[in-house]
């Protein structure tokens, strides 16, 4: 029997995703990709497979799966989820074997939002225009362009062999961390006072409930707009931060359009949307502005410590086992909206 | 002919947004449409993709790569040497069924309009367009040269889901929409055609910059092509305009 990954019960939100789908913005397609392409980079990392190979993007709601055919070659990372196997706690980022019939259950834990479950293989789907990332909205990539349910086969290819053991994974960037959100200032940073600009930056902002893939609102505070609310639309950058009519920000994240009709006060940098990604739902922040040279340093540095590869240590055991993978990391990896070149 | 350069506006440290003006100007978009062109047929190494829009180009970069120093600098040289404006060199005829029922909005659009459904439907066809930027969803396809007796304002408050192909208008532009969507526009009618195709090869072919007209079918004839559309096979034809 071919390898194939069985979903036995599936929170809302769980999607397919890989680097994302470039080259197709001008036709009006949203990139997608990963919310958190530091964790994404991370499992792949760990389990061995391709930088920008399609992964199971798990959300708070959870996901529990078992493995059909062959034992497969799993690995976790992202925010502090609840990992257990067959009933027994794991680490919450580390690599392992799931051995048909045993059950592999992810729940939301400590902290972080998102979660991806990287396969030592490949996803055996069909591409739509390039990619396998989904994007619901538009129903495309995935399974039939839609979220995971229970139920749904994932069928594998180009298995490659599973970790002995099981392996606690880490890696510097995935750590937490209480510093202000990084942003940079613009493109219609002129829409708005500098009173707005004052409160942007000084107010304590929270993840509202309504956010998702598409767009985290935030709550705290108010920025006015000194020439109105609604310009001929323009392009959209991921966290891109833009202030509809009633002046609460959103930051538009992976499943954003190409583009849009508000002003943009600022943009996440490169760096931190992953960091921003990983708050939930009423968890509070401050943004801070750095230079666009502030912003290609914090990119160039979360690229070189990826590109140093992760950390895989065994459990309880002596052994240490050290998986440093850099393929050609030039640039792309700190950044999901590039497809990578599998070399 | 611009009298004033471009402004330059970062959008993170991965996008610039060139920006051109800022409104819904057919000189305007000529001008966008003439950078993107340019960039399109001089690569810079580090650029990952343009995105024209009415009014500003976006350059997604790798800022790794490509400094924004020298992004700025190739893009001014592109706009020193750039024609005044780059004229479409391809023309694409659009069919599109006016009549019931696929006019769904026809008699909505001529209150507003205060013309009859037949004049709508007359002046839209007789029209050249030019395919101005895609956004929304994929393949929704704004476009400028909107008669000025068709310049309607959106609606107060959206419609139901527009039918696949739907052929609108609001706002001052026309527009063809793909899969369906609720919308403040009017739809005049429906193309058979389908501009994203995800399993034809291209996915998209209407570019950017390109000349479109629409011709009127009778219904049997919108049945007919739309057979040969779910075979695959392409159905707007192509004009070469120079």
């Amino acid at each position: 029997m071919s390898a194939r990954l069985i979903l036995r019960a599936v929170g809302p939100g769980v999607t397919l995703q890989d680097a994302g789908r470039r080259g197709s913005l001008r036709f009006g397609v949203t990139p997608a990709g990963p919310m958190d392409a530091r964790a994404f980079a991370a499992a792949n990392l760990a389990a061995g497979a391709a930088l920008g190979a399609a992964a199971i993007e798990v959300s708070l709601g959870g996901l529990e799966l078992t493995a059909e055919g062959e034992t497969i070659g799993l690995a976790i990372a992202g925010g502090e989820f609840d990992i257990r196997l067959d009933g027994a706690p794991l680490p919450f980022a580390c690599a392992l074997s799931l051995e048909p019939g045993a059950r592999l259950t992810i729940r939301a834990g400590r902290s972080g939002a998102w979660c991806y479950v990287a396969i030592a293989g490949r996803i055996d789907l069909p591409p739509t225009l390039g990619s396998l990332a989904t994007h619901t909205r538009s129903f495309m990539g995935g399974l039939e362009g839609r979220g995971l349910r229970a139920g749904d086969v994932l069928p594998l290819a180009d298995i490659i062999s599973p970790p002995r053991e099981l392996l606690a994974l880490e890696a510097p960037w995935l750590a937490a961390s209480e510093e202000p959100i990084r942003a940079v200032l613009g493109p219609q940073a002129d829409y708005f006072s500098q009173e707005a600009i004052g409160e942007f930056l000084s107010a304590r902002w929270r993840v509202g409930q309504r956010s998702d893939r598409m767009a985290y609102r935030l709550e705290g505070g108010r920025l006015a707009h000194a020439k109105g609310h609604d310009i001929v639309s323009d392009g959209v950058a991921l966290g891109a931060i833009q202030v509809p009519g009633d002046g609460a920000p959103l930051v538009l994240m992976a499943d954003r359009q190409p583009t849009g009709g508000y002003p943009k006060i600022a943009n996440v940098i490169g760096a931190d949307i992953g960091r921003l990604a990983q708050r939930r739902p009423g968890e509070a922040f401050s943004f801070s502005t750095v230079s666009i040279e502030q912003a290609v340093a914090a990119r160039r540095a979360l690229g070189e410590a990826i590109g140093a590869g992760v950390r895989l240590r065994a459990v309880g055991g002596e052994i240490s086992t050290e998986l440093l993978l850099s393929a050609n990391l030039i640039g792309g990896v700190a950044d999901a909206y590039r497809p990578l070149d599998k070399e | 002919m611009r009298t004033t350069a471009p402004r330059c506006l970062d959008a993170g440290e991965a996008a610039l947004v060139v920006e051109f003006g800022d409104s819904v100007d057919p000189a305007i978009s000529a001008e966008v449409l003439a950078l993107d062109a340019a960039l399109r047929a001089a690569p810079l190494a580090g650029i990952v993709e343009t995105v024209p829009t009415y009014r500003s180009l976006m350059i997604h970069y790798d800022p790794l790569a490509l400094t924004r120093a020298a992004l700025v600098a190739h893009v001014e040289a592109l706009e020193r040497a750039a024609q005044e404006s780059a004229a479409p060199s391809v023309r694409w005829i659009i069919p599109c069924c006016y009549a019931p029922p696929h006019g769904e909005d026809l008699a909505a659009a001529g209150e507003a309009l205060s013309l009859s459904p037949e004049r709508i439907a007359e002046l839209h066809s007789g029209a050249d367009f030019r395919a101005y930027m895609y956004g929304f969803a994929p393949g929704w396809c704004y476009l400028g040269g909107l008669p000025s007796a068709l310049a309607v304002p959106r609606r107060a408050s959206p419609r139901g889901p527009t039918p696949r192909g739907a052929v609108l208008i609001g706002g001052g532009l026309s527009l063809i929409g793909a899969d369906p969507m609720p919308t403040g526009w009017y739809v005049l009618g429906r193309t058979p055609e389908r501009l994203f195709a995800p399993e034809r090869d291209p996915s998209f072919f209407v570019e950017v910059g390109d000349a479109l007209r629409f011709e009127p079918i009778d219904e049997a004839t919108f049945r007919a092509l739309e057979e040969k559309g779910a075979r695959g096979e392409m159905i707007a034809r192509r004009e070469t305009t120079r």
